[in-house]
């Protein structure tokens, strides 16, 4: 069923102003009231820890929401407002309910149907806090940083992928073959024609129409809406074996665990969208120039400073776009004579940008600090190529989060190495900002690292603040050369004063700013959901990929049928998944990627276990063997520290190895256990 | 045998192979051995230590220095005429605000709608549900306004062009393309790793020169993709080539067409629809057209249409529109509206026209100092000193760019902000071999429907009077 209450195509209508209208009404004084309700239970607690004692301070409120958010989620269908008559609203009206101004201990009066709707539609994009022990605080606790520990599937699996892709090849150069010769008018675009070479050619090409072409369905679904904890598709169906997609006109309302929305900011209401609509009336839609020449406003100047105080550096720059702010930057920062020693999963964009800089590439293999050490000993002893010449800088590229792997970079490994070989940092933020660090203020944050022992902090605006963009932040000096120097600023559109608007709210907002409360409120709801499905989906029995604090989630399937599979599994559940197979990922690593966001409830995460433990039997892809964690609860008397020695001694194996029991939880217990599990070290 | 037996069968051999061989007398002092071979070279030790890196950007030049300083900040909208963050309010003919569409009411209110309901950013690749209907129809708009088959929208109108080559053109194939290309193109063609060929800047005879020595060249080589790659409007010069004929050379010689419309989309032809309607030529002709959605049209995001195939292919492989978040869907609607503005009302166009003509008339046979390069029709008035005051004076290109941003700094001193091409930015540690071709010098004046003839003719004058006084001064 669609939400939309207005077509923005449509001339406008009486219909739709005052819906514009009726939302104002209605927000301002919610705004206005909400730093005063929220600061409330942050008047007691500083930290998670104190929490507890603090229930029966705030018991009596959250009861209240808690009664909202079960009333009006939107998964629940609730169309009559009479269901939530018995309730007694306690204390003070809640942020978004209707009946502030009436006296404290008055019945719960129903809310109009218009109301129920604006909250409905407004959970769908945000959901409510269920519980508040549904929180955690996203912190690296000290000590080595460990690497996870990646499971492996049995062997059978890894060789039916492979004999899978050769049947897919065998089959795609069959149907080739034969479609050639019979169907040319088919393959008009492979061959040359008339003097003109093939438009494409070549393996990548045969992938796609051979491969990919099969399960294209799954991919680049058209949406509408807001991608917040709801996404609306917009159904399609194919009756050419998905070469050509027809709309059927039909809406389906899925559960997002795709869209990269990890604070939840993706909202058309609120303090955010206020804002913009705001600054839109106030600077029009576009500065219609480059930052170079007189693309610059005070809202840019206003941003990039809050953006330089956010992550902790004199200086930054925005870009319009993120791609483009890699791409280039570093032919601004590097050229010849200079070496960038990439991670081998950095993304295209950071690849992009060093092929465009001309500096000599190297990579190293993933997240592997010996394997950088010895590379670094390596390249700096042996200088430039042929020559020999010293390199006259190195750049060690890294992403902070990985956004295939869920991996973080190790960055004390990263900083020590710094220190001892001289190497200059340059750290992509584009998943990390806003989603790692219990302030959200990317890796650094979330490693206790002042930022000033990175050189240059690039992250982008698309994903945490629900805007779109990138920035650059360094020190004065290098993001004053970079404003000359940099062809983003030269070239680049200058950010529109609506995506710099929502930045704005965004950035104030986590850092308490602006509505106080609700950034921290959003930051742990990130933390504690990725903790929570990352934990259940172990304890079901799947290979999980990546850092436990991290909000992507990348669950293993191999095989490359199960891509399709899964996919349409989920969405007759109403749940929307990404799935990627090669080239994102190893030809073997296909995988299914979930996205947690702060908008999602334990509810929804419960759902989407519940989703994936059927699917998960059906389509057997529980085989994690239980080396990357999910175990079953230690016995009695067996602290965490003692396991290692009593996996040892207890249930060694004959040679003294450690020895697993394959997880495979029943999807109840991993409720029950689910919330209080997560906040010890997940294991 | 079940296959997880045979593993576990060959790890129980592995593993007692390894305690036998330690319990061979000698294994240890072997192991010793072969483990200090590989020990640590002390030299690589003192080598890191020796190993100093340059810093990391150089110092900023005094010229850069100023130019930092000296940028302009609006405060408020930007407009005709628009508030500087010093206070005054100047005559605004710096911003591609050519139709006054930025404080456009219609406009903000459709923005606001659209804002209401997907908020702000997409959040998402277009592959991964990034794709919403507002791109699906703005790319219908765009693909039915200029007549082509199909149109793809990128989220960034500079990133567009660049990865539109590198998505068509690969290592062996052949692009021939203009001199005097703009930046993104060039990077483009770097990053496609693609045999280059350049003509002379709009020179035909040497396009054709160029092209048949390409196709002698080849004919005895496997046939291999080849393109010809140039602007409507040149970013660097302004001036207009000449589509049919370039067309008809890619068609006699085999060459498909790669036009970047950035500065002639949405500002030539009756309707805007750029250089194809202007000079009468079917889109469909021209294999791919990439233009920008940010700049006249005053929306976000840049496309590129073609035919079905073309487009379809660059949703997988343009790295641009692959790895990057979908434009917001508030600048997409923009976009659309905007060309249903000069759809139905294509006397915005005229106005402006109108104005350029005014403008002209006050600079191009009226100063002594500097004449246009730009086309008759492009509204951003591209002035490069003349010649003969660069010979008589030896300027040396820096010299020319000195002596423009005074120009620039004395005009805005008089209430009329305008800028100058910026001399594009190059490789660090580049040779003098990578730099090739260099732009010339040049204001650049913009002008806009959003001011009278009269205000027009005035900072005309203000502009002359402002280049007159600086070259003099010079003397």
């Amino acid at each position: 069923m669609s939400r939309r209450l207005m077509n923005p195509f449509a001339s406008t209508s009486p219909s739709s102003t005052t819906t514009i209208t009726y939302n104002e009404k209605h927000e301002l004084p919610r705004r206005a009231s909400s730093p005063r309700i929220k600061k409330f239970p942050n008047f007691f607690s500083t930290s998670p820890k104190s929490k507890s004692e603090t229930q029966t301070a705030t018991a009596a409120l959250l009861a209240a929401a808690q009664q909202q958010a079960f009333v009006n989620s939107p998964s629940q269908q609730i169309s009559s407002p009479s269901l939530s008559l018995p309730t007694i609203s306690l204390s003070t009206a809640r942020a978004d309910s209707a009946n502030m101004d009436e006296p404290p201990t008055t019945l719960f009066q129903p809310p109009s149907p218009a109301e129920v709707r604006r909250i409905a539609r407004q959970h769908a994009q945000f959901g409510p806090l269920g519980h508040h022990t549904h929180r955690y605080t996203s912190r690296h606790h000290g000590g080595d940083f460990p690497e996870p520990v990646m499971d492996e599937p049995p062997y059978y699996y890894l060789l039916t992928t492979y004999i899978s892709y050769l049947i897919l090849i065998i089959f795609g150069h069959i149907r080739d073959f034969f479609g050639k010769r019979f169907h040319k008018d088919h393959y008009r675009h492979l061959q040359a024609i008339d003097g003109y070479a093939a438009l494409n050619n070549g393996f990548d090409d045969f992938y796609v129409r051979r491969l990919k072409m099969r399960i294209n369905d799954c991919f680049a679904r058209p949406v509408t809406g807001v991608p917040g904890r709801y996404i609306t598709l917009i159904d399609r169906q194919s009756d050419d074996h998905n070469l050509h997609f027809k709309h059927t006109g039909t809406t389906t309302e899925t559960l997002n665990m795709s869209s990269y929305n990890y604070l939840g900011f993706a909202q058309s209401e609120g303090p955010c969208a206020d804002q913009v609509e705001e600054n839109v009336k106030r600077y029009g839609l576009s500065l219609a120039s480059t930052r170079a020449d007189v693309g610059t406003s005070d809202l840019h100047v206003e941003v990039e400073d809050l953006i330089a105080r956010f992550v902790g550096k004199p200086s930054a720059m925005v870009f319009s776009m993120g791609f483009g702010t890699n791409a280039t930057a570093f032919p601004a920062l590097i050229g010849k004579g200079c070496l960038v020693i990439s991670d081998e999963l950095n993304h295209a964009s950071i690849r992009f940008g060093a092929r465009l800089s001309g500096a000599t590439i190297t990579m190293f293999k993933h997240n592997d600090m010996k394997d950088l050490e010895r590379l670094l000993r390596e390249v700096i002893s042996q200088g430039q190529p042929r020559t020999h010449r010293p390199w006259k800088r190195i750049l060690v590229v890294v992403e902070g989060l990985y956004s295939m792997e869920g991996t973080m970079c190790n960055l004390p490994g990263l900083i020590s190495l710094k220190k001892k070989y001289k190497f200059n940092l340059f750290v992509d933020e584009a998943h990390s900002i806003g989603a790692l660090g219990p302030k959200g203020r990317g890796v650094c944050d979330y490693f206790g690292i002042d930022p000033s022992e990175v050189d240059i902090l690039m992250g982008t605006l698309t994903k945490s603040f629900g805007a779109n963009g990138g920035y650059v932040a360094g020190d004065k000096a290098i993001i004053d050369k970079l404003r000359l120097t940099n062809a983003g600023s030269v070239y680049n559109e200058s950010p529109a004063p609506a995506v710099l608007a929502q930045i704005s709210a965004a950035l104030r907002i986590i850092s308490g700013e602006f509505v106080p409360g609700q950034g921290e409120e959003r930051l742990q709801r990130l933390a504690f959901n990725s903790r929570y499905l990352r934990l259940g989906l172990k304890r079901l029995g799947f290979i999980v990929s990546g850092h436990d604090d991290s909000p992507i989630i990348p669950v293993l399937l191999y095989n490359p049928a199960k891509m399709p599979a899964f996919s349409h599994e989920m969405l007759k559940r109403k749940i929307s998944v990404v799935v990627v197979g090669y080239p994102a990922t190893p030809l073997v690593a296909s995988r299914a990627r979930f996205c947690v966001s702060a908008a999602h409830t334990k509810d929804d995460l419960d759902r989407l276990l519940e989703a994936c433990d059927e699917i998960g039997n059906v389509l057997q892809i529980k085989f994690s063997s239980g080396i990357a964690g999910g175990a079953e609860p230690l016995p009695e008397g067996i602290t965490p520290e003692m396991e290692k020695e009593w996996r040892r001694t207890e249930k060694g194996g004959p040679h003294g190895e450690l020895v697993y029991q394959p997880p495979r939880w029943k999807l109840d217990e991993v409720l029950k256990r689910g919330v209080q599990d997560v906040k010890s070290p997940l294991r | 045998m079940d296959l997880q037996d045979v593993q576990s069968w060959l790890n129980d051999i592995l593993m007692e192979a390894s305690i036998h061989f330690h319990k061979v007398p000698g294994s240890a002092i072997f192991l010793r051995y072969v483990k200090s071979s590989y020990q640590n070279d002390p030299e690589v030790d003192e080598l890191i230590d020796e190993w100093t890196p340059e810093p990391l950007v150089a110092p900023l030049t005094l010229f850069e220095e100023a130019e930092n300083e000296k940028r302009p900040v609006i405060v408020g909208p930007t407009g005709p005429k628009s508030k500087l963050s010093n206070g005054r309010t100047v005559t605004n003919l710096a911003s591609y605000n050519f139709y006054n569409l930025i404080s456009n009411e219609t406009l903000k209110e459709k923005a606001i709608q659209v804002l209401r309901t997907y908020g702000v950013g997409p959040c998402s690749p277009p592959g991964f549900y990034g794709t919403q209907d507002v791109h699906i129809k703005t790319e219908a708009d765009i693909a039915a306004h200029l007549g082509t088959p199909a149109c793809i929208v990128y989220a960034q109108a500079f990133s567009t062009i660049s990865s539109v080559i590198s998505a068509f053109s690969k290592r062996g194939d052949i692009i021939v393309a203009d001199r005097a290309v703009n930046y993104a193109i060039r990077k483009g063609i770097q990053i496609s790793r693609s045999t280059i060929r350049w003509y002379e800047h709009n020179d035909m005879h040497d396009l054709q020169r160029v092209l048949e020595n390409v196709v002698t060249e080849q004919a005895k080589k496997p046939l291999t993709r080849r393109f010809i790659i140039t602007e409507g409007l040149f970013e660097n010069i302004g001036d207009m080539i000449d589509l049919p004929k370039i067309i008809e050379l890619g068609r006699q010689y085999k060459f498909r067409l790669i036009l970047d419309e950035t500065w002639s989309f949405g500002v030539l032809g009756r309707t805007g629809r750029g250089i194809t309607e202007h000079q009468n030529v079917d889109a469909a002709e021209v294999d791919m057209i990439v233009g920008s959605l940010a700049g006249p049209l005053c929306a976000g995001g840049g496309f590129c249409a073609g035919s079905d195939a073309i487009v379809e292919h660059q949703r997988i492989s343009a790295s641009a529109y692959t790895f990057s978040a979908a434009l917001p869907a508030m600048l997409a609607t923009t976009a659309s509206e905007v060309l249903s503005m000069l759809q139905t009302n294509p006397e915005m166009l005229t106005t402006v026209r109108e104005n350029i003509k005014t403008m002209w008339a006050q600079l191009d046979p009226r100063s002594d100092w500097v004449h246009c390069t730009s086309s008759a029709e492009n509204p951003i008035i591209v002035l490069t000193l003349k010649a003969d005051l660069i010979a008589s004076k030896k300027l040396r290109i820096a010299d020319q760019e000195q002596l423009l941003q005074e120009v620039v700094d004395e005009t805005l001193a008089n209430g009329v902000l305008i800028t100058r091409l910026k001399s594009m930015p190059r490789a660090i540690n580049a040779t003098t071999k990578d730099i090739g071709w260099e732009l010339q010098p040049a204001l650049k004046v913009c002008v806009t429907s959003g001011l009278s003839k009269k205000e027009i003719e005035r900072a005309g004058i203000t502009i002359r009077h402002a280049v007159t006084k600086i070259v003099n001064k010079r003397r």
